[in-house]
């Protein structure tokens, strides 16, 4: 099969819906000719001109806003916020306005709108550029959340956002842009609330989160080696959250791991692991652990390394936890 | 005469060597920066102020020393014309110990409150409302001390920038704004961002000065700000100062440079203020050209000395890792 990149995937994605669907407009800041912050737009100004290709001012407030409000209006807006970091400025449109606008207004509105927004870790860029704040739209019921780990999940979970008629909060990740994997040419799209089961295994079962994925087969491949079988799961959308196969595979394995960049406090893997509790209790031979991003704020420059979980962290901790029980 | 000569023409041969002195300085500083971002010794992005140290340099001198300072990412220099020490400011951009925040903040974030000047942000326009704050402090206070505050005209379009201006006229907070029209806000030029010619009108709505003036005519930056801090020191409130000026050719030593045309690129070459000015300092002034030449040697050395200092010293250990974050 072909393989294109994470970035080339998400471009793709919109591009084909927008080829099918007159009424999406994209809006947020350097999405024109400069093709999105971290170019994942490229070509689409050029091929859909600057009035569903636009480029507006620094206002994500009243962009978020102004993409409710075509939403509300029949069309279907796309908003990208340059970081997610920055997503804190259009908090009130998405957890006052955009998630519970349907309901308050009794059916009478839809809100079409996916908000895309990268995430990012170790680029240096410190405290305001190294987020992952996936837990506060979790907390917002109303919302559906996308954070796809590969390629082939960004497209097809992005197609299906953009037919959404309810608000989508599509996470991406900056150090996943590059990379590479298998993306048919076919048309296909995939379904929210559907788990990935990563890797097959009968020890442990890892529940690990965008960029954590590809850190927990690296550290997968390593445990291997020391007769310790993990399984990995990466959930895909965080809402509706697949919990069945979470359960089903804790069943399995009677361990537990839950790993993502964002801070371990209130982190989305503290719901995660609840679910398993509440599905699985009786079959877990040892505690739940989480391995996430320390809770402080991150720092700029080579000491980044410090708060982010990576595979050494979770290789150890799985180690632990075998010792454990 | 220039426009530049007759602004130039109050001010006295010592101020105006300052002046040049302190441009030079920035501009091999910020020079140096891209150098050994270039040599992968910076860690994440850097956002140089060359071509708008006449910004920097003309509105910081016009403040007495116990006034404050605010300032964007894009604020090395407003940093050092402050009187920062290039030192801790090269060693913080590499991520050093001995860095002005301890190598913990990076590029994006110089600080160092004993000079008063209260941080470079990284959201943009985050800290207009902050500056405010700041200067509201100081309002209730009584200290007399005047908040300055520097933002881009992309910072203009956020929401931050309209809500601080309805509260500071309202309130008459002793804050002077200076946005830095640098005509882009990374790719976005600002015809294709802003509703109206001049930056400055926007005052006008919220009933308090707006003025737009040259930017890189560091004497009528000084000037304008002086006017404009007398004002908010005496009660009279707030005041929006544009300076027009331009950006170095790219946004970001990270980013992409394309989306400028040519002749865009070469144009802050032609404007930049430090020919400019020493046109006027060995034209009207007088100065002998070996003078500005030794200038410009010790700026260069200086520089130098900054980036030895931040490479020598070491990157920020895991002792800090949890240092300062309660008080
Ligand atoms: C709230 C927010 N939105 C977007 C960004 C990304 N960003 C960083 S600098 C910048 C451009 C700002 O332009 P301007 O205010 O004109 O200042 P300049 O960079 O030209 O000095 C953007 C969009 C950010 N840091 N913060």
């Amino acid at each position: 099969m072909r393989e294109i990149t994470y970035s080339q995937a998400i471009n793709e994605a919109i591009r084909e819906e927008m080829r099918r669907d007159p009424d999406i407009v994209l809006l947020g800041q350097d999405i024109g000719v400069y093709g999105g912050t971290f170019g994942v737009y490229r070509g689409l100004c050029e091929e859909f001109g600057e009035d569903r290709v636009r480029d507006g001012p620094l206002s994500e407030a009243a962009t978020a806003g102004f993409g409710i409000g075509l939403a509300v209006a029949g069309m279907r807006a796309i908003v990208e916020i340059e970081f997610m970091d920055f997503s804190p400025l259009i908090l009130d449109a998405v957890a006052n306005q955009a998630s519970k606008m349907r309901y308050f207004f009794g059916g009478k509105v839809k809100v079409p709108l996916v908000l895309r927004m990268p995430s990012a870790s170790k680029l240096g860029l410190g405290a305001q550029h190294s987020q992952s704040l996936e837990s506060w739209f979790m907390h917002t019921p109303g919302l559906l959340i996308a954070m796809p780990s590969t390629p082939y999940d960004a497209k097809g979970l992005l197609k299906t956002a953009v037919r959404q008629d309810n608000p989508v909060i599509f996470i991406e990740h900056v150090r996943l842009y590059a990379t590479k994997g298998e993306v048919p040419g076919e048309e296909y799209r995939l379904p929210f609330g559907s788990a990935r089961i990563v890797r097959e295994g009968s020890d442990v079962t890892v529940v690990a989160i965008a960029m954590m994925v590809q850190e927990a087969v690296q550290a997968a491949g390593e445990l291997e080696k020391e007769g310790i079988s993990v399984e990995i799961i990466d959930p895909r959308t965080l809402a509706p959250l697949d919990g069945e196969t979470i359960v089903e595979s804790v069943k399995k394995t009677g361990r537990m791991v839950v790993t993502h960049e964002a801070y371990r406090t209130a982190g989305v893997g503290a719901e995660i692991g609840q679910v398993a509790l509440e599905g699985a209790f009786d079959y877990l031979v040892a505690p739940i652990r989480r391995v996430a991003g320390k809770d402080q704020p991150i720092p700029a420059g080579p000491l980044q390394d410090e708060v982010f979980p990576d595979r050494d962290k979770l290789a150890a901790a799985i180690r632990d936890l075998m010792e454990e029980g | 005469m220039t426009d530049e000569a007759q602004h130039a023409a109050a001010v006295s041969p010592e101020q105006a060597l300052g002046w040049y002195r302190q441009m030079v300085h920035i501009r091999k500083f910020e020079e140096k920066v891209v150098e050994l971002s270039g040599r992968g010794l910076v860690s994440g992005s850097t956002h140089p102020c060359i071509a708008q140290e006449a910004v920097s340099v003309g509105c910081i001198s016009a403040l007495n020393a116990e006034d404050l300072v605010l300032a964007t990412y894009r604020g090395h220099g407003t940093f050092l014309a402050r009187g920062g020490d290039p030192k801790a400011a090269m060693a913080e951009i590499l991520c050093r110990e001995t860095g002005c925040c301890k190598g913990k903040g990076g590029s994006m974030h110089l600080c160092d409150p004993d000079i008063g000047f209260l941080g470079t942000n990284a959201i943009v326009a985050a800290h207009i409302p902050i500056a405010s704050g700041v200067a509201l402090a100081n309002q209730l206070k009584k200290t007399n001390r005047v908040t300055l505050c520097l933002f881009g005209d992309g910072a203009s379009c956020e929401g931050a920038f309209y809500e601080t201006l309805n509260m500071v006229a309202l309130w008459k907070v002793p804050v002077v704004l200076v946005c830095e029209n640098n005509g882009y806000a990374i790719s976005v030029p600002v015809k294709k961002s802003l509703s109206v010619p001049e930056i400055a009108t926007r005052a006008q709505g919220f009933d308090m000065p707006g003025i737009s003036i040259d930017g890189n005519d560091i004497a009528e930056v000084y000037e304008t700000t002086r006017r404009a801090v007398e004002r908010a020191r005496e009660g009279g409130g707030p005041t929006l100062i544009e300076c027009r000026t331009v950006r170095w050719e790219r946004h970001s030593a990270l980013s992409a440079g394309f989306y400028e045309s040519r002749e865009e690129r070469k144009r802050w070459q032609v404007v930049d203020p430090i020919p400019r000015f020493r046109t006027v300092l060995t034209g009207q002034m007088a100065v002998q050209a070996s003078v500005l030449e030794e200038i410009e040697q010790e700026a260069e050395e200086a520089a130098e000395d900054a980036a030895e200092f931040a490479i020598r010293s070491p990157l920020t250990g895991t002792a800090q890792l949890e240092q300062d974050i309660f008080a």
